[in-house]
């Protein structure tokens, strides 16, 4: 029973506790299973009046938050501070996380609150729990990026840097890392100011010498500051392109590859549609081989089919002499254009039709029907219905002339979308539609009954 | 090797508050996780391999220390003595009767000190104790001879007799031969009075210990027998706005009584008092001291139903005229005589009328006389009153309970969410803070100062209208006026709607009444019935919620007093229908 009891008080009073400021709103939550679980705490016994009022005070702190009414939130929180010396130690070690999160916060929108306060605020959280410290001092500094100010950020991450706490622990070292991959992010942030400067300036100027030497100065720290943390898995995305930026400017091309290659292939890194066009883009400026973007934009497409690299993935491919890879080209179009968002792409629909011509005349029937198996059901009202047909018309007409071609081509010349385009007649387009005509009928993959 | 020899220091380090200890070179000690290096040294504690004359030398160092830190030697019922000195002076600025102090709590207490043996007679419990510790030859006690002056008889009760009050501005520093030597167990076991661990451990068949709760009980006990105008909810609800010491009283004690370790447990306080509980600690208390019958409450007592009804209907802003049917009540149910209404401890079955949750019961019965409270009638009654209102202007209006219900209503809300703020906004800990031991302390204050710090950034920034007024003291929490239209005032209405004329009497045009409680405990015990709310209609629940909000008490124990009151009441009928549920209730 002891053992169950215990069980039952962990969620209550650890997770709760912690989590409730973040979480309230957010999915389901029984006031009642609370109290259930509070007594069962207490183990019968009736719970404290400082305990209920302290909890009391905690609510009323986050509903005083919730309506943005600072200044009532200020003063329950000055009663809530008690609980820095609450007699329950669960309680009591608990309670810096959740005073520095709804402290921070009244202090971020308060009108009386100003940096100063703020930055009192924090260097005294931080030497509460020594377990906050770190992450304290990584939201000390955003607040004060926040306010633009830079330096005074920078020199806080520089301290949080340098503190240590018993031995390292795994999730000090992490935000250590992420300390020191903010630290470098403010140094590439005034490294490329500086590298704008420098562009304006002329080359034979003098002061352009000093500050080129500036610059290169810069570039080692920096990157020290990023590789620990980039090593670590996780989503790095702006320390990982500032940190590439400043490789290649450096001429480090093959370091900025490498730091790529494993931001996007590790495996014990979550995956992360970026990572991969981030080195997608690094290869195509170092104009690597069709085969290597080939394979990059694969598995792009294999994460994100509705991504518009998509378009160039399909070109690359068209290029290819593989016949597997034409395949490929075709479903990566339809797989496309299965997305509401890219229903109005036009380069969408133009390599789409001029390919399905181009793969018709090819004799590759089956593919397409392939395709069109799964869509036949969906695509007409989804794409080609006679509200599309009239909107696009008005909004886009080349728009309207390529979605009327594919219409016709899988769905026949009776298809409502084609008849209405056809119907138009503009004399602009009488060629285009001519030939559309011509070319429907020629190659549609249904073939009007005989 | 190195941890092994530091882990005797048990002291939280001041920077991370972490206890693990590293010697240096010099043979200081320092924190192994943030590496930061005390003033300390390492001494030798253990003393069995030690030559007698080291432990000299470096337990000399050490108690040096403690006895600047030990400040005066006092006993655990110096302590309530102090509080309840307290509690007697705010009770005077209350404006109780002077005598309060001197005359009935100061011999209440002389009583109970001699009672439980701890002064005042010729054996205190200590200077026992403390022989048959000594007899018993153990070993750290063995400086006994030269120990602590204990509990003599002489200086105890010159102390006392010269009154509380000699305590903060007179104190006589005892000379201390010899501190007492370490307890065996651990030096976690400590505390700064001199018996504050014996206390705590101490359990004494038949003797009531002395508690922090117990100081209230003995206040209303006094109260009570000066036959004062407070009820005990009143004096309860004055702890809970702080104009009578209680949670934090130890922190006005002298700055030479020091208090830690288990003197916290016995000092430290986290809870308000409650009203049940107190009042057993009276009765428990008050048959503990063997006290005689108290003075009569007689009818121009204000603890007298009469007089405490006039009080909560003004509160609860019921007409005037109920007056007249409340006391029609009392009389038929006796709850008016003098020998119901007196405290009599000595008696068998010592028990004291709860006045104040009596008064409020009875409130209720009327109106269920009144308006059946059926969720029907008291509307179908407003109705007609509210008609009539309409038709007469110029007339006293008749008392519409529907409007009652929606002005009460809303103030209760108002009221109930104010309490709620400003329990949620309470300052729990006191200025000095208490720890468990003295390696606790430095981390204790540590705590403390940046709590203050902290508290001062916020209370900055905190709506200035916000914090929390002290409210002066007022024996009403609620208050009505003719001519304010927010909180209109019902006192002057009539009852004319819901009472009729039959010859010369009036008669509640209202012949039903349904009885609170289903079954009543056969024997003559209290009746087993609890109160479950929702079997009730919802303007009897709303009246509980209203008044039990009033007196802060639960509304199950309002619930069990007008059960108490409809079973006196409707005695007679009740054993004649014993079926009841629905009893047709005639009056004369």
């Amino acid at each position: 029973m002891s053992d169950f009891s215990e069980e039952l008080t962990r969620p209550g009073s650890d997770d709760d506790q912690v989590e409730t400021p973040m979480v309230s709103g957010t999915g389901m939550h029984f006031p009642w299973l609370r109290k259930h679980l509070d007594s069962v705490a207490t183990g019968g016994k009736k719970k404290k009046d400082f305990a209920q009022t302290t909890g009391a005070c905690l609510s009323l702190t986050q509903e005083a938050l919730l309506k943005h009414q600072w200044p009532r939130a200020a003063g329950f929180m000055h009663s809530y501070l008690q609980t820095l010396e609450d007699s329950d130690s669960s309680k009591r070690q608990a309670a810096p996380e959740i005073i520095w999160k709804l402290g921070s916060e009244i202090l971020f929108y308060h009108p009386k609150s100003n940096v100063e306060t703020f930055n009192t605020f924090a260097d005294q959280m931080k030497n509460i729990g020594v377990l906050n410290y770190l992450k304290i001092s990584l939201q000390h500094a955003l607040y004060l990026i926040h306010h633009g100010m830079l330096e005074d950020a920078s020199r806080n991450l520089s301290q949080a840097e340098t503190w240590r706490y018993g031995e390292k622990s795994s999730s000090q070292e992490i935000l250590i890392n992420l300390v020191q991959a903010y630290k470098g992010l403010l140094e590439y942030y005034s490294w490329s100011k500086k590298k704008m400067e420098l562009s304006q300036l002329d080359k034979d100027d003098y002061a352009y010498s000093t500050e080129a030497q500036n610059i290169f100065s810069h570039s080692w720290k920096t990157s020290v500051n990023f590789s620990a943390l980039i090593k670590t898995p996780g989503v790095w995305d702006p320390f990982v392109k500032s940190y590439v930026e400043m490789l290649e400017f450096y001429g480090d091309q093959d370091g900025a590859r490498k730091v790529l290659t494993n931001y996007a292939y590790d495996e014990k890194f979550p995956s992360n549609p970026n990572a991969h066009i981030y080195l997608y883009s690094f290869l195509k400026r170092a104009k690597a081989p069709r085969a290597e973007l080939l394979s990059v934009l694969k598995i792009l497409y294999q994460i994100v089919p509705s991504h518009k690299l998509m378009l160039e993935f399909h070109v690359l491919l068209r290029k290819s002499e593989k016949e597997e890879h034409q395949k490929l080209g075709l479903e990566v179009l339809f797989g496309l254009l299965d997305f509401a968002g890219c229903r109005k792409n036009v380069t969408a629909w133009k390599y789409l039709a001029n390919y399905l011509r181009q793969i018709l005349v090819k004799n590759h029937l089956g593919w397409v029907q392939e395709e069109w198996k799964t869509r036949k059901s969906w695509w007409p009202t989804f794409h080609f219905s006679y509200f599309w047909a009239k909107s696009d018309w008005k909004e886009d007409r080349d728009l309207a002339y390529e979605k009327a071609f594919v219409a016709g081509m899988l769905l026949g010349k009776g298809c409502r979308y084609f008849r209405y385009i056809l119907k138009q007649d503009h004399q602009d387009q009488r060629k285009k539609i001519k030939r559309m005509k011509k070319s429907v009928k020629k190659y549609s993959i249904v073939k009007p009954a005989v | 090797m190195e941890l092994e020899e530091a882990k005797e220091l048990k002291e939280r380090c001041s920077q991370c508050a972490a206890v693990s200890w590293g010697l240096t070179d010099e043979g200081k000690y320092y924190c192994t996780s943030c590496h930061n290096v005390t003033e300390r040294s390492k001494e030798v504690i253990n003393t069995d391999i030690i030559p007698n004359t080291k432990i000299k030398s470096i337990s000399r160092g050490l108690k040096r220390k403690s006895k600047l830190e030990k400040g005066w030697d006092w006993y655990v019922c110096e302590g309530f003595q102090h509080i309840l000195y307290q509690q007697a002076e705010a009770l005077k600025t209350l404006g109780v009767a002077p005598g309060l102090k001197d005359e009935v709590l100061h011999n209440l207490w002389k009583r109970y000190l001699q009672k439980s043996k701890q002064a005042y007679c010729a054996n205190p419990v200590y200077a026992g104790r403390r022989k048959a510790e000594v007899s018993e030859g153990n070993v750290h006690h063995s400086d006994g001879e030269s120990g602590p002056e204990l509990l003599s008889d002489t200086p105890w009760s010159s102390c006392l007799e010269s009154g509380a009050e000699s305590q903060s501005d007179a104190p006589t520093p005892r000379p201390l031969a010899a501190p007492r030597a370490p307890h065996s167990e651990a030096a976690s076991v400590c505390s700064g009075s001199l018996d504050g661990v014996e206390y705590s451990e101490r359990k004494e068949k038949g003797v009531v210990k002395m508690t922090v709760p117990g100081t209230l009980a003995l206040c209303y006990l006094s109260l009570l027998w000066q036959r004062e105008a407070v009820a005990l909810s009143d004096l309860l609800r004055f702890v809970e706005e702080d104009h009578i010491p209680y949670i934090k009283a130890f922190q006005n004690f002298p700055e030479e009584m020091k208090l830690y370790g288990r003197d916290k447990g016995i000092f430290a306080i986290e809870s308000w008092p409650d009203y049940e509980e107190i009042y057993k600690h009276m009765i428990e208390i008050a048959t503990f001291l063997d006290l005689p019958r108290f003075p009569d409450i007689t009818k121009d007592c204000f603890l007298h139903p009469n007089i405490l009804c006039v009080k909560y209907l003004m509160e609860a802003n019921l007409p005037d005229e109920m007056h007249g049917l409340i006391h029609q009540v009392t009389e038929m149910t006796g709850m008016g005589e003098v020998d119901s209404l007196t405290f009599d401890p000595i008696a068998k079955a010592a028990k004291t009328v709860k006045y104040d949750v009596q008064a409020v019961a009875l409130i209720v019965v009327v109106l269920k006389l009144l308006f059946l409270l059926d969720d029907n009638l008291e509307w179908s009654l407003s109705d007609l009153a509210e008609v009539n209102n309409e038709k007469n202007k110029t007339e006293k209006p008749w008392f519409s309970f529907r409007k009652w219900y929606l002005v009460m209503r809303k103030a209760l809300e108002e009221k109930k969410q104010e309490w709620e703020e400003a329990r949620a906004k309470f300052m729990w800990k006191s200025e000095k803070p208490l720890y468990h031991s003295h390696i606790d302390k430095p981390v204790a204050y540590k705590r403390r100062e940046v709590v203050v710090n902290l508290q001062k950034q916020f209370s900055a920034l905190a709506d200035s209208t916000l914090t929390v007024k002290k409210k002066s003291p007022s024996n009403f929490q609620l208050s009505w006026a003719e001519d304010d239209p927010d909180r209109p005032c019902f006192h002057s209405h009539s009852l004319r709607g819901v009472l009729l004329e039959k010859g010369q009497a009036l008669v509640t045009k209202n012949s039903l009444y349904w009885l609170s409680t289903q079954k009543f405990c056969r024997s003559y015990c209290k009746h087993v019935t609890t109160y479950e709310a929702s079997n009730f209609s919802l303007s009897y629940q709303f009246l509980l919620t209203l008044f039990s909000f009033l007196l802060r008490i639960k509304a199950s124990l309002l619930h069990a007093e007008v059960s108490l009151i409809e079973k006196k009441l409707f005695k007679k009928k009740y054993s004649e229908t014993k079926k009841n549920l629905r009893c047709r209730k005639g009056r004369r």
